[in-house]
């Protein structure tokens, strides 16, 4: 008996090694941001403080938008109810400090995804919801109807810490003209100032454009001006450090654009789980198994669909019926002429 | 001995925990920060800011460094803050005198405005003065001329722009008319003290004053043009003033926020030093003859300054720190150039906000040593 206790004990020793690097591999899958936010049973999002169409809160609390529903598709993947998102209003200012210092979780703000901040400042951009570019309005009365009516002295309101006033001052520089920047913290007062005629153009995303003049005194007494100045490719945000994170918020969104690529909706998701097409199979959670990759389960992505919608859905529940910008633009499907184009899910 | 080292060791132990818990904080933020891949430097400063401000006292736009922008942003703190100090202890002093007025009127004006005023929220006067001037101002286009020739709109307060030549010439005339003065008072106090007589200094200082600036012109090739500001048409319904030098309805309505404010308390410093000094006082000074400017000048106001200046001095610190809510109706202050448009661009947020919070506690400790000053200076001088 005693002549096999030690090759008994090495065999114990190498099974418990081999369980201690299976175990820790498992808990290196699992994210810690993940981890936590099951824990606390929320996912918590940094939003704007009440840009319509894209993030904002109505009478009773309720958040509506395209940057509201993607960090509702991560509460539905990894808590199964999209309702189970904690909003965080941010102000421009505000909002890359409150991801980095771990206040929220994700940052879904119509952010302008740029080299510096993907890089330099511990952020790390994980897609596109929103293509985008900044543009002026003028009052209608003005007589303007392009930038290259625009003279030297203009008066411009925006808001500061965003890429609008870095664009603003390479458009006007490269034309010659001089201008009075006048630039606020909160979109909410840069609104009020222009609208009682501080400024001679309000300028920023030509989306915000849109959803701002809904809250003029007199909205049809303004009009966007057709040039757009810049690219601003919108998008959600995590912490730099935790891959996995990264990725559900990812492919989260991705899913979203997929499913209208596909034609899954939120009322036909559950019929697509006998659909002949594997790739939608996959999509339903049907078929292979994706959610394991993140350390889900594998229909993750079926409570997107169901609980938020595709992204079609969501556009046309929050923009396009609201009256914002009912052409999709640059925001259309690949396969229809747009450039919403996402890796495959496989 | 023993005593000595009873007295040290506590004071060793506080030292010791204030070391800890701070190296405790940096330690924390630097893994921190290595975590999520944020460097920390100042070198951040020297790059160009790329974003132009609207106000500006120096010369900068974007292509300058974010250290420049900075100095702009410090700059139009102070000027809002040395603005305000100014206005807010004129009113203050007004209002303190007028609430011991026998005058039932304007006594009880004086206690309503300090009541009102005092007893709002500071932000809410701000964003009032602002939105309120921006509904009730006129458009370039409609507005009328004050005083000849300048013009208050939406977009600002439109003054001529006076353009100087030689302009270093005028301002050492005026350097040269404020040293004489100093000497002359000094001599005209010797005098007094040796010969009882008195120098009529206000009548020479004032002279001094007009005449070597005056010189200047004349003699020293010093030359001043006015333009006037004309209305220029930007767009069918957009108008501006050219040329002319324009102070934003921003700056303006924060100056007036802070100083209807701060005056308040500064009226009430007063009115309290005021009555401290004792009735008998003034009956003293004026049984031995003095005339009542003499009293007041004399012994009631040296007397009621000691009670005034402390208190006083932690108004105008407030109104300094006040003056950051600036960010709110875009004045471009410190907080809203530097701790905002800057800490966004760069992402440096540890950097510029200790930078901000120094910056403030300089401005704050500079006022407090010069308000301890004179306040030392007026104290009672016991021999």
């Amino acid at each position: 008996m005693f002549k096999y206790l030690k090759q008994l004990t090495s065999l114990v020793a190498v099974v418990a090694v081999m369980f201690a690097f299976t175990t820790e591999t498992m808990a290196a899958k699992k994210s810690k941001t993940l981890k936590n936010t099951q824990k606390k049973g929320f996912v918590r999002c940094g939003v704007s403080q009440g840009l319509p169409g894209f993030s904002n809160a109505d009478a009773s609390g309720n958040w509506t938008g395209v940057d509201v529903d993607v960090c509702r598709a991560v509460a539905a993947a990894v808590l199964g109810d999209a309702n189970k998102v904690k909003f965080t209003p941010l102000s421009a200012k505000e909002r890359f400090t409150a991801l980095t210092s771990g206040e929220i979780d994700i940052l879904s703000r119509n952010t302008t995804w740029t080299l510096s901040r993907d890089a330099d400042i511990g952020l790390t951009f994980v897609g596109v919801n929103f293509y985008d570019g900044q543009g002026f309005m003028v009052r209608k009365s003005s007589g303007i109807t392009s930038v290259n009516q625009f003279k030297n002295g203009i008066s411009a309101c925006t808001n500061i810490g965003t890429t609008t006033e870095l664009n603003m001052r390479d458009f006007f520089n490269s034309r010659g003209i001089s201008y009075e920047p006048v630039a606020f913290e909160k979109a909410d007062e840069v609104v009020a100032a222009y609208d009682n005629g501080r400024c001679d153009t309000y300028t920023t995303d030509k989306s915000g454009l849109a959803a701002q003049r809904t809250k003029m005194k007199n909205p049809d007494e303004h009009i966007v001006l057709p040039e757009t100045i810049s690219k601003e490719p919108l998008g959600p945000v995590v912490r730099q450090g935790d891959s996995v994170w990264e990725d559900i918020v990812r492919w989260s969104l991705n899913t979203m654009i997929e499913a209208e690529e596909y034609g899954i909706t939120s009322a036909n998701a559950d019929s697509m789980k006998t659909s002949e097409n594997p790739a939608i199979k996959r999509l339903v959670g049907a078929e292979g198994e994706l959610g394991a990759a993140f350390g889900l389960d594998n229909e993750w992505n079926l409570r997107i669909i169901k609980q938020v919608g595709n992204y079609g859905e969501s556009y046309k529940r929050n923009i396009a019926d609201t009256g914002i910008l009912p052409d999709r633009g640059p925001n259309q499907l690949w396969t229809k002429g747009g450039i919403l184009y996402v890796p495959p899910a496989r | 001995m023993n005593n000595t080292v009873k007295k040290l060791i506590p004071q060793l132990i506080t030292l010791f925990a204030i070391i800890l818990v701070f190296g405790f904080f940096t330690y924390n933020a630097q893994i921190n920060m290595d975590n999520r891949g944020i460097e920390f430097g100042y070198g951040f400063l020297k790059q160009e800011s790329s974003f132009d401000v609207q106000f500006s006292l120096i010369e900068y736009d974007g292509s300058h460094s974010y250290a420049r922008a900075y100095l702009v942003g410090l700059l139009n703190t102070l000027l809002v803050s040395f603005i305000g100090i100014i206005l807010s202890t004129i009113i203050g002093v007004i209002v303190g005198i007028a609430r011991l007025s026998p005058n039932y009127l304007i006594k009880n004006t004086a206690a309503f405005y300090v009541e009102f005023f005092r007893n709002i929220p500071l932000l809410l006067q701000i964003f009032f003065w602002y939105f309120a001037a921006l509904r009730a101002l006129p458009l370039p286009q409609d507005a009328e001329a004050w005083f000849g020739s300048t013009y208050m709109t939406i977009k600002g307060y439109y003054v001529p722009l006076f353009v100087w030549n030689n302009l270093d010439v005028f301002l050492y005339s005026i350097l040269a008319a404020i040293i004489s003065i100093v000497i002359i008072r000094s001599y005209a106090k010797k005098i007094q003290e040796n010969e009882g007589k008195q120098l009529p200094v206000l009548y020479i200082s004032l002279g001094l004053l007009i005449l070597l600036p005056l010189l200047s012109f004349v003699i020293g090739g010093v030359n001043l043009e006015i333009k006037t500001p004309v209305l220029k048409q930007l767009s069918a319904t957009g108008f501006i003033f050219e040329p002319a030098l324009s102070l934003p309805p921003e700056l303006i309505a924060l100056v007036l926020a802070l100083s209807l404010y701060t005056a308040t308390f500064i009226a009430e410093c007063v009115r309290a030093g005021i009555q401290g000094v004792s009735k008998g006082q003034k009956e003293a000074a004026a049984s031995i003859g003095l005339t009542p400017r003499q009293v007041l000048k004399l012994v009631i106001m040296p007397q009621a300054l000691r009670i005034i200046i402390p208190p006083t001095t932690n108004q105008y610190l407030n109104l300094t720190k006040n003056s950051s809510l600036a960010a709110a109706i875009a004045y471009p202050d410190l907080v809203l150039v530097f701790a905002g448009t800057a800490l966004m661009q760069t992402g440096r947020a540890i950097e510029i906000v200790s930078i901000t919070m120094l910056t403030y506690l300089s401005i704050s400790l500079s006022i407090s040593v010069l308000m301890n000053w004179y306040n030392k200076k007026i104290a009672i001088k016991e021999k």
